[in-house]
């Protein structure tokens, strides 16, 4: 999978908050075989650069996608993705620009706004959106390269809400990277995003909390891989009659 | 004589180890005072090795078990345990907490109300660790100076370590590999209003929120967890989970009173656990994470084990 010209093996890319420690987060980062893991820069304290924590987090030797997670309005976005842009001299940003409080659900207006100023400052930018066709064009216009929609809210582990629009944004976008950010819970989940065509995933909470996360990691990882192998040999049709498996030719006839 | 420097709460409990084994122990703490050194100041003071089973690993249960016994052989420790409650639309985090701690047993409204009667009606489970116990850190540390001095051992404040030091346990002011800071800030609230006599856990998807009685209706609430090395004040959005979280437990806090707030950092290594590394001729125990006066009498013990270890072995 390519993204914004870097050549990526793994399909699944991991945030790193929540974890009961930075040991057993490297645990699970290297258990996944994840090459990208996200970091949250405001709500990891923005005057605390150079911190212990960014330290260990550099130490994992995997890319990282800086995030603007927290933040409220573009402006906010904007200065969040210009600090973590100097902290791990990247220009790769996840976007998030939240819109409400209680599902934390994108604020879309806000995040093609935000999305136009940082493409035109040199940003490579990962938009976490809806799955909302018309916001998607917005977003490529806006210079997005890549569009990150939800699955269910951020936490939630409800999986996929409405694989329908996940479904329609795949055949809308047919050459666009798609990212199924938030709301996956359990392996399955993520398999599902992988069947339905989606490039790949990103997720947190799922791996951090659960109670063996790195175990939980490879887990993810597997069913991230079943999902990309059963979409690529192209999966049978469901019907609504049964079929025999096998052939009726041959059989004896009574009557 | 042997020297510490440090005087938080593993410093002290270090030298009270020590001298209850008989030695001379001087602490060399460079503020003027203990209320200087903030993460053994601001501390919650649980002693909840079962609560913590469901974030920290096995060994946080195992060294922790104990500290209540050493606990209260050095003050008060108030044995009413901790009950852990969760807002309607977490319950999901409580089964979530039941799965993943022991030693608890499960109530219902009628329990509860037995058990704090301000909460009746509140909430409609519980869960109840009973062994769990809490101290008041602020006493806590007085009564462990007082007791290293009438062992004949002192605790000289103001005064800077000297270069060559025995043991080390100053945390963050010292440079050790893999340690970093996690940022943890706190509130302090009078509320006549509200009773509430023992430890309360609010379970939040982000951070465990907890209430501690002081008495005389003082409630310490803590505590955040960021990863970071800042000393800023209180950020609001801290300042707003901590205090939303209190009244989401009982809207009489609403009418108490903010008497103080604290921001503190917590050293620790990347697996969350204290340890000891000796270094050149140093014994340095540092890295307690939220865990301080959890673990310091048990890493203590081990402490001075090696170092008496270590002493007969070079005498022979």
């Amino acid at each position: 999978m390519e993204l914004y010209g870097e050549e990526i093996g793994s399909r699944l890319l991991l945030g790193t908050a929540q974890y009961p420690s930075p040991q057993i987060l490297a645990e699970a980062v290297k258990a996944s075989g994840t090459e990208i893991i996200t970091v949250s820069l405001r709500r990891e304290g923005a005057d605390g650069a150079g911190t212990g924590f960014w330290q260990l987090i550099k130490a994992l030797g995997v890319k990282i996608l800086p995030n603007t997670a927290g933040c409220h309005t573009a402006k906010e976005a904007v200065t969040t993705a210009q600090m973590a842009r100097e902290v791990f001299g990247t220009n790769w940003i996840k976007l998030e620009v939240i819109g409400h409080s209680d599902n934390l659900q994108p604020d879309v207006f806000g995040l093609v706004e935000a999305a136009r100023i940082l493409s035109d400052e040199g940003f490579q930018v990962f938009p976490y959106t809806t799955d909302d066709l018309v916001v998607g064009e917005k977003l490529l216009e806006a210079g997005c390269e890549i569009l990150m929609p939800w699955g269910a809210p951020i936490g939630s582990g409800q999986g996929l809400r409405n694989p329908d629009a996940l479904r329609a944004m795949r055949a809308h976008f047919p050459n666009v990277p798609l990212i199924v950010d938030a709301g996956i819970g359990r392996p399955s989940d993520a398999c599902m995003a992988m069947e339905l065509g989606m490039d790949a995933v990103l997720l947190n909470t799922a791996v951090a909390k659960a109670g063996d996360p790195a175990l939980m990691g490879a887990a993810i990882a597997k069913s991230v891989e079943a999902g990309r192998k059963g979409f690529a040999a192209q999966m049978m049709e469901r019907r609504d009659m049964a079929v025999p498996s096998t052939p009726i030719l041959g059989m004896a006839v009574f009557d | 004589m042997i020297t510490i420097a440090g005087a938080g709460v593993a410093g002290l409990c270090v030298a009270l180890e020590l001298a209850r084994r008989g030695h001379q122990v001087t602490v060399f703490e460079q503020g003027e005072s203990l209320e200087l050194n903030q993460s053994s100041h601001l501390a919650g003071g649980m002693l909840a090795p079962w609560c913590e089973k469901v974030s920290a690993p096995e060994d946080v249960v195992r060294l922790g078990a104990g500290a209540a016994e050493w606990w209260a052989k050095v003050t008060e420790v108030q044995r009413t345990g901790t009950l852990v409650v969760a807002p309607p639309r977490d319950q999901a985090e409580l089964r979530q907490f039941a799965s993943r701690t022991e030693k608890y047993e499960q109530l219902g409204d009628n329990r509860i109300a037995d058990l704090e009667p301000d909460l009746a009606g509140r909430f409609s489970k519980a869960l109840f660790f009973d062994q769990e116990c809490h101290l008041d850190p602020r006493q806590a540390r007085q009564d462990l100076v007082r007791q290293i001095e009438e062992l004949g051992s002192e605790v000289r404040f103001g005064e800077p370590a000297p270069e060559r030091i025995d043991i080390d346990c100053r945390g963050g002011a010292v440079d050790l590999p893999e340690l970093r800071m996690v940022r943890g800030e706190m509130v302090m609230l009078e509320c006549p209003d509200v009773t509430i006599t023992r430890t309360v856990r609010l379970l939040h998807p982000r951070i465990p929120i907890y209430l501690v009685p002081r008495g005389n209706g003082i409630y310490m609430l803590g505590a955040t967890m960021v990863e970071s090395d800042s000393w800023r004040a209180i950020s609001v959005r801290s300042a707003l989970e901590l205090l939303g979280a209190a009244f989401a437990l009982h809207p009489g806090f609403g009418e108490a009173s903010v008497i103080e707030t604290g921001v503190g950092l917590r050293p620790a290594f990347p697996d969350n656990l204290p340890r000891i590394i000796k270094r050149d001729e140093t014994y340095h125990l540092n890295g307690f994470y939220r865990h301080g006066y959890l673990l310091a009498p048990a890493m203590a013990q081990q402490l001075a084990d090696q170092f008496e270890q270590e002493q007969m072995k070079c005498a022979s």
